[in-house]
Formats: C-alpha cells, sequence, structure tokens
C-alpha cells in the first residue's frame, strides 16, 4: 500500500463527507455523495479487496444515485439545512 | 509520547473509519431534511464497510485469488493472501445497503405526496394542524382534564 496516496483519499472522503450533508442543494448533495462512493471503491481496490471495489463502484456510485435523483425528481430540489 | 504518536499514525485507517460515522451519524439525528438523513445513513454504513476491510488487511498481502494452483501443491503456498472472509460480508452488506436506501426513498415519495414537503419539521407541525386528537400533547391533556 502506497501510504501517502491511501492518506490522501481518506481525506478527501472526510471532506466529501462534511460537503455531502452540509450542501444545501439537493442534487449537489447526491452527487458529492456519488464521488464519495467512487473513491471508497478505489480505496478498497487499492486494499486488495477488489470483489468489494467492484461492487461498489457499480452499486453504490452507480444505482444508489440513479435512485437518489428519481425521488428528486418526485420531490423538492432544496433543502432548508 | 512518539509511541502514542506512531500508533496514532499507523491505525490511521480507523481514525478515518471513527470520524465517517459520527458524521454520518450527525446527519441521521441532527438534519431536519429526509434525504440528507438517508445521505447521512449511506455515510455510515460506509464507513462500517472501511472498518472491514481495513480488518481484513494482511501487510504485504496480495488479492485473495488463487495463483497457479492447477499443477499440484506447491504452489499454494507461496503468495500471501489478505482474509477473504470479511470481504464477503460487506459484499452482502453492500446489496443489503442499496436495498434499504431504495425502501427508504420510496417512503420518502409517499411522504410527500401526502404531506406535499420533505422537511420533518414541516410535517410534523403539518401533522398537528392536521389531527390534533392523535397528537401525543393533546392526548395527555386530555387526560388530565378527566
Amino acid at each position: 500500500m502506497i501510504w501517502i496516496l491511501d492518506f490522501t483519499m481518506l481525506l478527501f472522503l472526510v471532506v466529501c463527507a462534511i460537503a455531502a450533508i452540509s450542501i444545501k442543494d439537493l442534487l449537489s448533495a447526491v452527487i458529492i455523495l456519488s464521488a464519495y462512493s467512487l473513491v471508497m471503491a478505489i480505496v478498497w481496490v487499492e486494499m486488495q479487496s477488489v470483489d468489494v471495489g467492484f461492487t461498489e463502484a457499480a452499486v453504490g456510485a452507480g444505482i444508489t444515485t440513479v435512485l437518489f435523483i428519481a425521488t428528486l425528481a418526485r420531490t423538492e430540489g432544496r433543502s432548508e439545512d | 509520547m512518539s509511541e502514542i504518536f506512531e500508533f496514532i499514525a499507523a491505525e490511521y485507517n480507523y481514525w478515518i473509519y471513527v470520524t465517517l460515522m459520527m458524521i454520518g451519524f450527525y446527519a441521521m439525528i441532527a438534519k431536519k431534511n429526509l434525504i440528507k438523513k438517508v445521505i447521512g445513513a449511506n455515510i455510515f454504513q460506509t464507513a462500517i464497510f472501511l472498518f472491514y476491510i481495513s480488518l481484513a488487511e494482511v501487510e504485504g498481502g496480495t488479492a485473495p485469488i488463487l495463483m497457479h494452483g492447477h499443477d499440484g501443491a506447491h504452489a499454494a503456498h507461496e503468495v500471501i493472501y489478505v482474509n477473504p472472509l470479511p470481504h464477503v460480508l460487506i459484499l452482502t452488506a453492500i446489496v443489503v445497503s442499496v436495498s434499504t436506501t431504495a425502501v427508504a426513498l420510496a417512503l420518502i415519495i409517499k411522504i410527500y405526496q401526502v404531506y406535499g414537503s420533505i422537511e420533518e419539521d414541516v410535517i410534523l407541525a403539518y401533522r398537528k394542524q392536521l389531527a390534533p386528537e392523535f397528537s401525543e400533547h393533546a392526548r395527555q391533556k386530555q387526560e388530565g382534564e378527566q
């Protein structure tokens, strides 16, 4: 494991998580969550668990984002907090 | 003192996992928007997955795929593998996570169709206005009067 790359990606995860829960526009929050899932998948592939990484990239970054956007299309796009 | 710092630096995966888990937990509790709550739940689940994958890590280990094991007994124990058991657990948990997210979002769509909002305080105020006899406070007041 290349520790400096790993550490950068983990810090990016924390920044993405804080941004996803504090931003007011819900579509932006969902896209940031998608980026979070993709970086998490890269971290897992880099930790030698390739099967989990592939599943997370397909399911976490793909299907979950589609479900969230489909929900946002039927409800409001703004959040009060 | 340097031993403590070394311990913290060596286990940084676990510190990040705890931080992410607390961020998700805060979003689930403190955010009023229902979609923000689901996003928080997703972050919480992913943090726990990160914990399990960090548990499976073996120093110098490679992906748990059998290498040149087709021609006899000598090949399989030349390579160090990471522990594949937590990977299998998390593979199942990812599928469970996406199904719980789908159910939560379906419930949010139904709530929006009934109440016209996805903010928790607006929904609660509307409920109280719509049917005050069902609210807990009104029921207690009625019992006090009797």
